[in-house]
């Protein structure tokens, strides 16, 4: 099924009575050419890109629980590509170079919206370090502009400027950056792929791996034994738990990371903040929530909910960045479930047994990387080898030494 | 979540910080033939099950004691809470 105007116009007279399903439920086939294991939005991007880009045919996704409910549904919906790394900051660009063109891709409106990425710093050597990052990302062919208070004042006049503690002396802008309607990220990507022949299967658990003689040529779910040449996984969260099915362990920990939404208000925040003193993030949806969130809480956890003393920690980083949100009342909060990796950076690689391919890692990142991360992992399953912009994100990194640490941090999940 | 502290009775879990895996007790050896592998896998690997989990936490804002605490990370339930000296003493040597 075609999104267009007139289909709108024509389905608006007619009760909408008209509309088909965004994808169809199809029966599972013995054998499949590509399974991806994971239908949030890395797993349904790669299947897409996978059809359209490298023309394989005959994919399926399976998905454990139902499109759109897992982390891509969890998410505080930034895009940006503001890393310091080379090895990062091209991969990101590459990422919102993606979302830009998104739409017309997949035939659906995602509400890409590039309202403007600010990153407010309050000291000189913060300010030294986001110049820094700001000639990384143009170095990267990405947007950076560095502002001063001045300029922050005339679209933020609600801030805290000359909060005691941590006054704003200026921030680190990226224009490009913005927000996108996650669920329609998802179910846009699940509609294009299946309008590109892909089989979408929810409710499909896998629960183990067939391997022959160290190649895997298929998967078991709770609806039998599914045949495939290559197995993608694409599980974020659950990493750990699907490989160890295979006999690996991954340099992964699973934490919690929550997200919080407001009640409506009026239009308050045009863009995309983020307090430079404490971790808070904010941004202001389209139905008018204020949609914030800060750091994981912190343990191994796999439970999608966490604890409420994170809940006042990124409260008492919104309040002394905006004092003016101190009265919206709390509407909702959630939490997903982050594959945090050992030096913060992901994971787009081929495992040592034949056929079984890894995307993980992407910590509390992954949504911003969807397109990119799907681009790469389906380039990775159709030509075997990696794509330029994500060969250094592999599984052997932290054996070889080649951590990619954008916060130097070292090997300790909970911090990056 | 409350973590039952053997010395000081029920704590709230934001005086502690936590570290990780408790196989970070068990530092392989440096000279041995596999050392290379076994720190490979000592620092970088974690097994990361969704249930129990036995875990390294740290009173910060309490004794300062290192606390070993088994814990069912897909629901929270603390079911053991252990000095790491003490299960250190338990755990016998590591191997190479």
């Amino acid at each position: 099924m075609y999104y267009n105007v007139l289909k709108i116009l024509k389905e608006g007279l007619n009760d909408n009575k008209g509309w088909k399903k965004t994808w169809q439920n199809h029966e599972i086939k013995k054998k499949y050419d590509v399974i991806i294991i994971g239908g949030g939005g890395h797993g349904l991007a790669t299947a897409f890109y996978l059809a359209k880009e490298f023309k394989i045919k005959n994919i399926a996704v399976l998905e454990k629980n139902w499109i759109g409910g897992g982390n891509v549904g969890r998410n505080t919906t930034i895009i940006r590509s503001n890393y310091l790394l080379n090895e990062n900051e091209a991969f990101y660009e590459f990422s919102l170079k993606l979302w830009e063109t998104l739409e017309n891709q997949i035939n659906y409106n995602a509400m890409v919206s590039q309202r403007g990425v600010l990153n407010v710093f309050h000291s000189d050597a913060q300010r030294d370090s986001f110049v820094r990052r700001g000639n990384s990302m143009i170095i990267n062919g990405a947007d950076a502009e560095l502002f001063d208070v001045d300029k922050i004042k005339s679209i933020y006049p609600f801030l805290d400027y000359d909060n005691a503690r941590f006054p704003i002396k200026g921030g680190l802008f990226q224009k490009r950056g913005g927000s996108v309607r996650h669920d329609a990220v998802a179910w846009g990507y699940a509609h294009a792929a299946d309008e590109l022949g892909v089989d979408i299967i929810q409710n499909c658990e896998v629960t183990g791996f067939k391997i022959k003689s160290g190649t895997c040529v298929g998967v078991e779910t709770n609806k039998g034994d599914i045949l495939a040449n290559k197995i993608g996984c694409a599980v974020a969260g659950s990493s750990s738990v699907l490989m160890s099915k295979a006999n690996m362990n991954l340099p992964l920990e699973s934490h919690v990371l929550q997200a919080f939404v407001s009640e409506s208000l009026k239009p308050l925040i045009p863009g995309v903040i983020t307090f430079g003193a404490g971790h808070f993030y904010i941004s202001q949806s389209d139905k008018g929530g204020l949609v914030f969130g800060g750091d994981i809480d912190g343990y191994n956890s796999y439970a999608q909910r966490g604890g409420m003393d994170m809940l006042e920690d990124v409260c008492e980083g919104g309040l002394a960045l905006m004092p003016t949100i101190g009265k919206a009342r709390l509407l909702r909060m959630w939490g997903g479930i982050m594959d945090m990796s050992m030096d913060g950076s992901p994971i787009i690689d081929k495992t040592h047994i034949k056929g079984l391919y890894l995307n993980a890692g992407w910590c509390y990142g992954g949504f911003k990387a969807t397109p990119a991360s799907g681009w790469c992992f389906a380039h990775l399953l159709a030509k075997g080898d990696s794509h330029s912009l994500s060969e250094n994100f592999q599984l052997d990194r932290f054996k070889n030494g080649y951590m990619i640490d954008e916060k130097g941090q070292g090997a300790q999940p909970n911090l990056h | 979540m409350i973590i039952d502290h053997p010395l000081l009775g029920p704590r709230d879990a934001s005086e502690f910080i936590y570290l990780g895996d408790a196989s970070l007790l068990n530092r392989p050896n440096w000279d041995g033939k596999k050392s290379e592998d076994n720190f490979y896998k000592y620092l970088y690997l974690r097994e990361n099950v969704a249930g129990m989990h036995k875990e390294l936490w740290f009173h910060q804002q309490g004794d300062r004691s290192w606390l070993v605490i088994s814990r069912n990370t897909v629901t929270h339930e603390i079911f053991k809470v252990e000095l790491a000296t003490e299960f250190k003493k338990n755990m016998g040597k590591s191997n190479d």
